[in-house]
């Protein structure tokens, strides 16, 4: 990658790729600044940027009104819950397509990756129907179980590609040395697969924090993650800039963090290994 | 090397993920077959019987279709255009050498993890209040009449929304498609002289096809089923109902499941055919 170019090409690149990233990401950091302002502050005009007092009554209203904690830790189950239940599910499937590929692999692929196309409001009714006779609706357990499903079709194919990059031969090896199948993939498989699994894990978390068809539709009060706790400060409370800030910023804050270590994973994972 | 017996308990291996999958595709599918079929309003007498195509016909001859089918347009194609020519320029300019590259990356694809509530929330609040938002004290600063974004420009509105939440993933996968680009060919054209704009269209553009495809195919999955943005903004009102929030009002607002139904049949259908286009591509890709 010797592409030499000139300092003055380089400097009028880096301005140019900075000026269009600082607008780009201008949004979010309006949101964390005017977390920090208070109410009055954020809608002076003209606006005003850091020339204030900061302060983190905003985050102290939010927790108080809200049980801002009680959303969080919906969130985390919910999105951790369908995560790690996918990824049960899906290791032993993605495994077994990658290492004992059959003239039905790429079917079974492709038919999961259908599963993904299911438009999400074709099949809500139906959905809600069986929430409410098994008395799931409004339920942590449902929400897991409905986001594990509409991310297992991508959880099954991030593994599959990663697990086809594990050279056959190692295992063919191992096998010759007489190792059980249980041996072949917790001494082999397991370490040399965990990287991969790490990425899905994080990717799939994200998708399933930032859900908001079915975590909006299913939720009312007690299993109401984040998603739906932001959407009630659509009105009134939505008006209160700062608060509403504060509670944006609470919420976007851990994914964004994990966001940006999952940048690569994102291609892979969301172009079902089309494009790496 | 597969043996029969390894085969077998591959088999066994997949069957949790195949019957799971399987579940959820036909039984609430079959459901909504079924229901769209019936007159069944849960409030108003519940199973009312069958009516054949009953909901099929009146949901498409329904005053709000046509307008649903034109916003579901508009906002599809609006994102799609915007995202992907800009992805294209966002893609190449992080490509050039510069400093802090890596920065500017993260800055680039943060909007893409935010989830959909807050970005909606925040754009309509903070920057599209036509008193205190960020965009009418710009429209002041210049001495214009501020514009009440989501109710006089709905559509523009959303279309923004949508589209600062998606280029990051348009960006995302055209950057690595480029970079995946043999860069001694484009060295080679820059020694013969070739200028930036044809060397932009027989080298670079050929190379992005495959990925701009694929852009077009995935996004086009998600924004057919856009909700979170509608349900906080502007709730369907001002001409923003989609197909996608018109079956949703039918079904859970109005409880008319039956002609809710046949709309969900309808979205099926319309992913369907998307999907087929990209499943094709994908396809392709697996037996490489």
């Amino acid at each position: 990658m010797a592409r030499t170019v000139t300092t003055q090409r380089k400097t009028l690149n880096t301005a140019l790729a900075w000026a269009v990233g600082l607008l780009i990401f201008f949004p979010i950091f309006w949101t964390i600044l005017t977390s920090f302002k208070t109410e009055a502050q954020a809608i002076a005009s003209p606006p005003i940027f850091l020339n204030f007092e900061w302060t983190l009554e905003n985050y102290a209203i939010v927790q108080e009104r809200s049980d801002y904690m009680r959303f969080l830790w919906n969130s985390v189950i919910i999105a951790g819950g369908s995560t790690v239940l996918g990824v049960i599910v899906a290791i032993p499937a993605a495994w077994a397509m990658a290492f004992v590929p059959s003239k039905r692999t790429k079917d079974i692929l492709l038919w999961m990756l259908s599963t993904k196309m299911l438009p999400a409001v074709g099949v809500l009714y139906p959905i809600y129907l069986l929430f409410i006779q098994l008395g799931l609706l409004d339920s942590r357990g449902g929400l897991v179980v409905v986001l594990m499903l509409i991310n297992l079709p991508i959880i099954v194919w991030m593994l599959y590609t990663y697990f086809r990059e594990i050279p056959g031969e190692i295992l063919e090896a191992a096998r010759m040395d007489g190792a059980t199948l249980k041996e072949e993939i917790l001494y082999i498989l397991t370490p040399m697969a965990i990287p991969g699994i790490a990425s899905t894990v994080l990717l799939n978390f994200i998708l399933a924090w930032n859900e908001a068809f079915w975590t909006l539709n299913l939720t009312a009060v007690d299993a109401a993650p984040l998603t739906a706790f932001i959407a009630s400060y659509s009105s009134p409370e939505g008006l209160f800039f700062a608060k509403l800030s504060a509670a944006s910023t609470m919420a976007i804050a851990p994914i964004l963090i994990l966001g940006w270590f999952s940048q690569k994973q994102l291609v892979r994972g969301l172009t079902f290994g089309a494009v790496k | 090397m597969a043996t029969q017996h390894s085969r077998s308990v591959a088999r066994l291996m997949m069957a949790p993920a195949v019957v799971l999958l399987l579940g959820w595709m036909l039984v609430p599918l079959t459901m909504t077959l079924y229901f769209s079929f019936k007159k069944y309003l849960p409030l108003r007498g519940g199973d009312l019987g069958w009516v054949g195509f009953d909901n099929y016909v009146r949901f498409v001859s329904s005053s709000s279709f046509w307008p649903a089918v034109q916003a579901t347009l508009v906002i599809v194609g609006g994102v799609l255009v915007i995202t992907v020519i800009l992805g294209i320029l966002l893609a190449m300019l992080l490509d050039q050498p510069m400093w802090g590259q890596g920065v500017v990356r993260i800055l680039v694809i943060a909007p893409f993890f935010v989830m959909p509530t807050v970005s909606a929330l925040v754009w309509k609040n903070m920057f599209m209040d036509p008193v205190n938002g960020l965009l009418a004290h710009l429209w002041r600063f210049f001495g214009a009449e501020p514009i009440s974004w989501l109710s006089e420009a709905s559509m523009t509105s959303i279309v923004m929304i949508v589209s600062w939440q998606w280029l990051p993933f348009a960006t995302l996968i055209l950057l690595t498609a480029i970079q995946s680009l043999d860069s001694e060919q484009l060295e080679a054209a820059e020694m013969d002289g070739a200028p930036v704009l044809k060397r932009f269209y027989h080298i670079i553009l050929p190379h992005l096809g495959r990925a701009i495809t694929i852009v077009i195919l995935i996004q086009t999955i998600f924004l057919l089923s856009i909700f979170a943005e509608i349900f906080v903004t502007t709730g369907g009102a001002f001409g923003t109902r989609t197909l996608t929030y018109m079956i949703f009002q039918r079904v859970l607002e109005s409880q008319n499941v039956g002609l809710g139904s046949a709309g969900g049949v309808y979205a099926i259908i319309l992913a369907n055919i998307v999907a087929i286009f990209l499943m094709r591509i994908v396809g392709k890709n697996l037996d490489a």
